[in-house]
Parts: C-alpha cells; structure tokens; sequence
C-alpha cells in the first residue's frame, strides 16, 4: 500500500516536472531569453593586492590614516558612518589626544539637547561618541542628493560581493558609456542625474565621481594622492571598519590551528595505539 | 539493551558506589558512551558523523546562549545589537562568526550522517525508529536555522522570512491567514523577530532531547556497521570506549580543524553580502536565496513553473518541497531490500550515486538565479529526486541479486588484514 502510494506520487511530481521541463524548453527555443544591459556590460571587481588579505594579513595603519582623511574630506559630507566610533580610532594608531581633536574638530556635530532651555541643538563630538550623521533624517539625505538616500559606509565592504576591491572598482570605474553599448541598448542611455560605473549592479550610479583629480587630498605621510592610491585607501579604511577585529581574528586563527594539528596527531596516535591489536589479522 | 557480553559498571570508589545506589547515571553513561556499550569493530570514518553532530550542536548551543546575553529582539536594534557584539563585545566577534558557521557545519556533518545512513541502509529494520527520530531532528533543525537567520535582521533575513512565511501562503482558504497568525502581522516585523528569537533559543533544546531519543532507540538494536550484517558475537564487537571515544577524538580533531579554518580565515565565505543591509521593507533584493544547506529544497521549490489545472504552481512547489523531506520519512518501507549495506547491492549502488550528484546539482541551482536554463535544470534534477526514492527504489529492491555477504563481521574485517583461510567460525549470539 505504502509503496503503491508512493509511486503514484512520485509518478505525478516526476511528471508533471517532466512536462513543465518540456514546456519551458519548447519556450527556451522559440523565444530565447534576451540578453540584458547588465548581463552584457556589468564588470566584476578589478584585482587589487591588499596587505590584508590572506590568513596572515594585517592591516596597513598608514594606508588606514590616509584611507580615513579621504573619508573625512570626502565621503563624509554625504555619508554616516554610524557602527564606528571616534574611539575606535586609536586602532589606526592616533593617541587617545589625536582622537579627542579629531572628534572636537569633526566638522558634523552631534544632535544634543540645550541643557538650559531642552530644546534640540548640537554639540562637539567626543570620543566615546559615533560618527554624527551628515543628514537629520532619510528624508533630508534623498532631498539633498538628487532622490538617492547614500548609504551607511561602516559596513560597505562586507555588504557587497568582493568587497574591498568592489569599492576600489567603484571609485575608479566611472567612465563615458561605451558606444558599443548604446548601439546594442539604444534604449540603455544613462538617465539624466546618473553616471555611468560598470562596475555598479545596474551600470547606473546616483553619486557623482567623489574622487576626481589628483591631490583632491593632501597627505601627511608624503604618499602622492593619485585618484588610483585615494581610492585604495579608502577602500583599505572601509574594510577596517566593517571588520575591526580583522587582526585579532587572523591571529586568534593561527594560534588555534597550531594547537588542533598537535591535538589532532596526537588524538590520531593514540586512536592508532588502542586500535593496534583489532586493526591487524589475528 | 545490550548484548550479554557488555562490560558491566562496577564502581570502585565509594563516592561512586554511594552515587550509583542513589542515582545511577555514571551508570547510564557507561552503558550509553563508554565501555558498556558494545560496537561492530569495522565502523569506517562515515560513522563519526553521529558524535560531530552532537559536537556541532554543543558549540551551537553554547555560543547561541552567549550571543543571546548581548542580543536585542527587536526590529530597531536587532541589526546594531548584533554589530555591536561584533566590535566591542569581548570576543563577541568569534561567538557571532562560531555561531553563524556552525550552523553550516552543523548541516555538513548532519548531511554526512544522513549520507551514510542512506547508503548503508541504517534505515531498515531494525533500525526504522533511529531514522524516523534522526528524520525529526533534521526538520527541527531547519527550523531553527530558519528562525536563526532572521535574527540579525539584515535584507536576507528579512525577504527570507518573508518567502518561507509566504509558503503556507500557498495553500487554499486558510494559506493567507495562516501566513499573518506565523508573522503575527502581515508582513515580518517586531512580532515576528520576537517569537523566532524566542523558538530560536528554545528548539535547540527540543533537538537535544530528541537525541536523547534517537541514542536510546539506536543502543536497543545497537549500531550498524558498512557490510550491513548484524552482530553474531563478543568477536564482532569492541567497546565503545575507549575504541570509539579515541577514533571519534581524532574525528573531533579533523572537525575542528576545518571549522576553524573557515571560521578564522573566511568567515563570511558561506554568508550572503546582503545580509550586512540592514532589513528595509521598501527594497527587495536582486535574488533572494536561503543559506546554502536549503538550496536543494529551494531549487525544488521553484522547479514547479506550470499550474496543474486548478493546482497553482506555486502550491505544487511547496507540496513538492515538504514531500521531498517527508518522503524520507516511509525509506524504510519503499527499500524492501533485505541487504543493508550498498556495497552489496550492485544496481542500487548506481542510483544511489547518481542521487547523490543529482542532490549536489539541486544544491547548485537552488543557489542560482531563477532564471533560464537553470530552472529547466532544475525541472529535471527534481523530478530524478522523486523517481529514484519513490519509483526506482521499490522496484531494484525487488528485482536486484545482491552480491555475497562476508558470513560475519569479524570476517570482513580479518579479510581486509590478510586472513581469508576461513579459520573464523561466527560464534552465534546467545
């Protein structure tokens, strides 16, 4: 009965997936599916050599300082950085002093309430404070940029496949659309407010290139800010702020590793060991 | 429920004779985990799987229960709250890393084992309640990594819960408010974050309690073996401990080894990128895929494209995806086949490989955009799914010759080390 059962069923799934399989080929063949802009003309990430990268990597703490001052001078103005807190900063190597001024002098204060009256204001950013956000409210960041609200950095370089070298790609992936494309896509010209970035899902980006020209930072460190080093510092200082513990978990990682494969000979010379007079013939 | 040459506990101690008089658990561990608990001597590596399971769900457990300290179930800090165990808890990065891919190790050892009993045949009688017990831990399993995903409140989890709610969606009349009582609202917000946050924690110990079950169900036949045949005598077993406690130790080992890999050097490896977007309900992610350990079922889901009469499609896929695991539920009755072990059995030994790589694809596509051709792919992989367990399977278990079974344990395993003059009579099993 069971088996009487079961063959009746799996006879009408397998089937009918069968005919659904024949239908949809029969459509495959006579309309094949058209191509899309995105398909034929979206790029993946370049390749760029990071010092993190790899089970032992670390990162750069004077790549990190200038990754940060790009930050603060440019993606700042449009957008929050909101799981990252000046504090966090020492890690970059700045003494507890640096980030106090850093704070003091970030030029987006933090919403506070006036201590006399209980109305709204703001006050200078401290250490233990978040990065304040350069908008009040979604609203007023959509309002301000042309309808596109610009995301959350601290995340960034988790939030997308490739991450680091996606933001890198990103930065320096605008460009003129190919006229290849328009010709195979007439329908396909960037809309007016956009700009034209292979490298992002849709091709079509709401935010102008941020970095533009050479010596668009100036460096303490002597480093020539080509747009190509701004947006590898950058993109290095993104993915510190998504992954802060990158360091500690790569060592944590070794230590760890080295400890289970003694634990785990010695686990298999002992499992040998108590096997020894079962595992021979007798 | 043992076998009569089983080493009996005789404490030594007086503390533990005072115990044992009292309350005999030292005494149910020895006979379930130690040396009174007597196991086939040829178990290969496939049968470590079992204690890995339980391994995987300590970690789970454990690290589930510290992350919890830092968690808030709610839709406005959900997301933070997880961040910010994540940078400024101590450690918080590792339990939350341990935790995520645990639960994928925890479904690579569980398919294993899964693997192994359906390849050996650890379903047929005697054993149908260890399988049909093991088949209950899997589904609540799924569920709790189901709710678990939801927790951080990223974009996966978010359409995730939205899709898989949507499912009961599918069914006729009562489908839509079944959906909203799930969600406890019309689509996933706060109710719902609170109630798979609470199930969340609590499911991991239903789990444990039904291994408690599926050990207790197992030791009363006592474990199988890869040639299928059961035990005749003291020759043919070892006890558990220290034999198995020591290979299971270095099985322990090779676990943790891989765990740790992934864990300290990619841990977003098995992660989808969306789920580090906070959720927002007003932006529908490109493809929304589950985690990989649901992509077979996913896949099979979404093969279904065409109605059958009044049947919508998307009814069938979700019949066709919760029958895919139930089916399992009757192996032991579709297999009639009287050998155990698929080394000996010829015909089904093609199929069942052939199964296995159809799974593996299903996996593939299930993680693929549903787009063409993968979902013609998937057509056929789904419907090779339901044929082999439910078609192909009854009928070779009929129709096959099996190849000669060793006459015993010992045998096969004397055969392997170089003695095969058939000196070794089996002493029967009193």
């Amino acid at each position: 009965m069971v088996r009487i059962g079961a063959f009746l069923v799996g006879l009408f799934f397998a089937g009918w997936l069968f005919i659904s399989f024949l239908i949809g080929a029969v459509a495959y063949v006579s309309e094949p599916p058209v191509p899309t802009v995105e398909k034929a003309f979206h790029e993946l990430p370049k390749h760029v050599a990071y010092s993190f990268d790899g089970p032992l990597g670390h990162y750069d703490k004077q790549q990190l300082q200038r990754g940060f001052q790009v930050f603060k001078e440019v993606c700042s103005a449009c957008h929050s950085l909101k799981f990252v807190a000046f504090r966090d900063l020492e890690a970059l190597g700045y003494n507890e002093a640096e980030v106090k001024a850093i704070a003091k002098q970030w030029a987006i204060k933090t919403p506070s309430v006036d201590p006399a009256t209980g109305e709204a204001s703001t006050r200078e950013p401290v250490p233990s404070d978040y990065f304040p956000k350069p908008f009040a409210n979604n609203v007023a960041a959509a309002a301000a940029n042309n309808n596109a609200i610009p995301p959350d950095l601290s995340l960034m370089t988790k939030a997308r496949h490739h991450g680091s070298a996606y933001v890198y790609s990103l930065l320096t992936g605008y460009q003129a659309q190919p006229a290849e494309l328009l010709k195979e896509f007439p329908d396909a010209k960037t809309p007016e407010g956009l700009h034209y970035n292979p490298y992002f899902a849709n091709l079509n980006l709401a935010m102008a290139p941020p970095l533009t020209a050479e010596g668009q930072v100036t460096y303490g460190d002597g480093t020539k800010p080509t747009v190509d080093q701004m947006a590898q510092d950058v993109s290095a200082f993104l993915t510190w702020t998504a992954e802060p513990k990158l360091e500690n978990r790569h060592r944590a990682g070794l230590a760890t590793l080295i400890f289970l494969l003694i634990a785990t000979g010695l686990a298999y010379m002992s499992y040998q060991n108590i096997w020894a007079d079962k595992k021979k013939a007798a | 429920m043992s076998f009569p040459w089983a080493e009996q506990y005789t404490p030594k101690n007086p503390v533990m004779v005072w115990i044992d008089d009292k309350l005999p658990l030292p005494r149910l561990a020895y006979n379930a985990v130690g040396a009174g608990y007597p196991v086939p001597r040829n178990l290969n590596y496939f049968w470590n799987f079992g204690v890995l399971a339980g391994l995987a769900l300590m970690i789970q457990i454990v690290t589930g229960v510290i992350m919890a300290m830092h968690y808030g179930a709610n839709d406005l800090v959900a997301f933070s709250t997880v961040e910010q165990t994540m940078r400024d808890v101590n450690a918080g990065w590792l339990m939350r890393y341990a935790h995520a891919n645990g639960a994928s190790f925890f479904f690579i050892v569980v398919y294993l084992h899964i693997f192994r009993g359906l390849y050996f045949g650890s379903y047929k009688a005697p054993r149908e309640m260890v399988w049909l017990l093991g088949l209950v831990i899997f589904l609540l399993m799924m569920a709790t990594a189901f709710m678990g995903y939801v927790l951080p409140w990223g974009q996966m989890s978010y359409w995730g819960a939205k899709v898989i709610t949507g499912l009961f969606g599918a069914i006729p009349v009562v489908g839509e408010p079944i959906q909203t009582w799930l969600l406890g609202g019309f689509a996933p917000g706060n109710a719902s974050l609170n109630r798979f946050f609470s199930l969340h924690f609590l499911l991991p110990f239903v789990i444990a309690g039904v291994i408690i079950l599926h050990i207790w169900a197992l030791h009363i036949p006592g474990s199988s073996n890869p040639t299928g045949v059961e035990v005749k005598g003291p020759q043919d077993t070892v006890p558990f401990h220290p034999y198995y406690t020591a290979k299971d130790g270095f099985g322990a080992g090779v676990f943790l080894i891989a765990f740790c890999a992934l864990l300290f050097f990619a841990p977003n490896f098995l992660g989808h990128p969306d789920n580090y977007i906070e959720a927002n309900p007003l932006s529908t992610p490109a493809h929304i895929v589950p985690e990989w350990y649901f992509w077979p079922f996913y896949a099979i889901l979404r093969a279904f494209t065409v109605d059958f009469f009044f049947v919508p499609a998307k009814l069938l896929g979700v019949l066709a995806m919760f029958a895919s695991i139930l089916l399992l539920f009757f192996l032991p009755w579709l297999d009639t086949s009287p050998v155990r072990s698929g080394k000996y059995r010829p015909t089904f030994n093609k199929f069942f490989w052939i199964l296995v790589i159809d799974v593996l694809i299903l996996g593939w596509l299930g993680g693929a955009p549903a787009e063409e051709p993968f979902v013609m792919m998937s057509q056929v992989a789904a419907a090779y799914y339901f044929a082999h367990f439910l078609i192909i399977l009854p009928l070779i278990s009929r129709s096959e010759k099996p190849l000669p079974l060793p006459g015993s344990i010992t045998e096969a395993v004397l055969a392997k080390y170089g003695k095969t003059d058939g000196a070794t009579v089996a002493v029967p099993a009193e």
